[in-house]
């Protein structure tokens, strides 16, 4: 069992258009990323529990292979901006994501990292 | 579009027409935003060295939030826009070569164009630079004309789960633009332009201009303008500001920072084809999009990856987007703490006192009071999954929405005061249930909220926009 943080070199959040979040999950080598892709354990249903959201509110999920990374985007309840709104960047969602675990993957801790 | 006639005169690398195949052209990005903070000078004069065939930069952003649009004013301090022009004008007249500025001014309206004209014009004079045209592009929407054409039957489709376009989507606009393509920016470079100033920009479009004027095609134009828009982002380590190199070839893109500390890598570059998008495969455009789903990213050395594969694909219909923004009310702040842990516990109830207190005197449409919970759920709202509170002391922000600015600032002063007022049952400090900052209600800017984010068919790319030059 690994958490996202210690199996990914970049996990971010980032307004995509006025409208959405868009998440990124960057895995840290190749292996790594396989192995969560197909672990089935990182899924939209996933997302949308942790996020607290319905399934209509999660517009895209994908994994892209050229950049090791599963990537996902929300709807926003209001646009970004707005009054009431807490993120004008979207840049601080990604958070709840750092500690969620992934059971199939098992990853030795770089000294380095 | 009403455009000065005047002859076509190439000039510069970018108003030449391609002689080989293998051509290069190389341009030189060296800011992902201009303006928002200053670019770095070292990498950017590294770039100039390696005599680039254009600079090219655009200034705004939908990420700064609908405030700068619908107020219609800079969210970049004016010496740091100055620094940015000046480096990249001082640089790019010296070279001969075009500089390209997208998104003017934080906003892309008309007023962002006006202004970069005018700093454009004052560089020219404090420098002695002089024989050389500009052409500013302007980019705001009539919003009587907008309707007009609503009421015509145009084609429009709202993004990201909005309809289509309506008469009161407009109604509650105080000021839109379109975001142009790459035709604007074209036609400024083929009637000779050394100098283009647009309005609200597609990023890629910016950089595909220049390339598409020197020969190469649709399909690498757009896509290297995709990977060199935002600069030192498609580097690593994480870094603004500095510049980055791009070489394009016939079918590819070499990227390289012109920084010393930065590498781009394949995964650095293919990460950052994907930011800030829902769709990381595709890029769209007006008329068409970017098919990136066949590309391929490889490293040439340590330093520098050549990127290709991509794929322009034509749509039939030519849309372009429109951006708008209209105020909901004038607004004001005041912010609350709390220290005692019976209090925290009961943070909902002391909101739901407060707007009931509220709620008595402002209780008509117009009002607006957010609280916001700093400790609780301040950052993330509603997709907070932590539920229960964690800390020893909590923030609340008081956030009041109401038509005049003295409703605002009496709203967020009884909202917040009332914080002190919340009858808790067992509460022990009864001499007051919150702390104030200080006892003040703090002006902030009007609040106002995106109102169109949407794209109309239009039967010419040029068609939304005007153009206008100058020779300086």
């Amino acid at each position: 069992m690994a958490r996202l943080c210690e199996l990914a070199s970049t996990i971010r959040s980032k307004n995509a258009g006025p409208d959405c979040i868009t998440f990124d999950v960057i895995f840290r080598d190749d292996e790594v990323y396989r192995q969560v892709k197909n672990s089935g354990e990182l899924t939209p249903e996933r997302v949308c529990r942790l996020y607290g959201i319905g399934p209509e509110r999660l517009v895209r999920f994908v994994a892209f292979d050229p950049a090791r990374a599963i990537k996902f985007t929300i709807r926003r309840s209001r646009p970004s901006g707005s009054p009431g709104e807490t993120d004008v960047m979207g840049s601080q969602m990604y958070a709840p994501l750092l500690e969620l675990e992934v059971r199939a993957v098992t990853v030795k801790p770089k000294a380095a990292a | 579009m009403p455009e000065t006639e005047l002859a076509s005169r190439p000039r510069t690398a970018a108003h030449r027409p391609r002689t080989a195949e293998t051509d290069v052209f190389k341009l030189l990005s060296p800011t992902g935003h201009l303006g928002f903070t200053p670019i770095e000078e070292a990498s950017f004069w590294a770039g100039v060295k390696r005599q680039p065939d254009a600079i090219v930069a655009d200034s705004g952003s939908c990420d700064i939030g609908p405030h700068p649009l619908g107020a219609d004013e800079p969210a970049s301090p004016r010496t740091w826009q100055e620094h940015d022009l000046e480096l990249i004008f001082t640089a790019s007249r010296r070279a001969g070569i075009p500089m390209i500025i997208g998104s003017a001014s934080d906003t892309g309206t008309d007023r962002g164009v006006r202004e970069f004209a005018a700093m454009i014009r004052d560089l020219a004079r404090r420098h002695g630079i002089s024989g050389f045209r500009m052409a500013k592009i302007f980019s705001d929407q009539d919003l009587d004309v907008l309707a007009r054409r609503l009421r015509q039957g145009a084609w429009t489709q709202g993004l990201d789960g909005r309809g289509p376009l309506t008469e009161e989507d407009l109604r509650r606009t105080g000021h839109a633009v379109a975001v142009m393509g790459v035709e604007p920016i074209l036609a400024a470079l083929k009637q000779g332009a050394d100098v283009v100033i647009a309005g609200r920009s597609c990023d890629p479009a910016l950089f595909a201009a220049p390339l598409l004027l020197h020969g190469h095609s649709r399909d690498i134009a757009y896509y290297a303008g995709k990977l060199l828009e935002c600069a030192s982002f498609c580097a690593e380590p994480f870094a603004g500001k500095e510049s980055i190199l791009g070489t394009v070839d016939r079918d590819g893109i070499v990227l390289e920072p012109m920084s010393s500390y930065q590498r781009c890598t394949p995964a650095s570059v293919a990460s950052h084809a994907m930011y800030e998008r829902s769709d990381p495969f595709r890029e769209y455009l007006p008329g068409g999009y970017v098919d990136m789903s066949q590309c391929v990213y490889e490293a040439v050395d340590e330093r520098r990856t050549r990127a290709r594969g991509s794929r322009w694909v034509a749509v039939p219909r030519y849309a372009v987007k429109l951006e708008g923004a209209g105020k909901v009310g004038e607004r004001a702040l005041m912010i609350v703490g709390i220290r005692d842990p019976h209090i925290i516990t009961r943070i909902d109830d002391c909101i739901a006192w407060s707007q009931k207190k509220a709620g008595e005197r402002f209780n008509r449409p117009g009002f607006q009071v957010h609280y916001h919970v700093y400790g609780k759920n301040g950052v993330m709202g509603e997709l907070e999954p932590v539920k229960e509170i964690r800390g020893h002391e909590v923030c609340v922000v008081v956030e009041a929405v109401a038509p005049t600015r003295a409703e605002a600032v009496e709203l967020a002063n009884l909202a917040g005061r009332n914080f002190m007022y919340a009858r808790i049952p067992g509460l022990k400090g009864t001499a007051g249930a919150a702390a104030f900052l200080s006892d003040e209600v703090l002006p902030a800017r009007a609040a106002y909220e995106w109102t169109l984010n949407h794209v109309i068919e239009v039967d010419s790319p040029l068609e939304l926009f005007r153009m206008e030059f100058e020779e300086l």
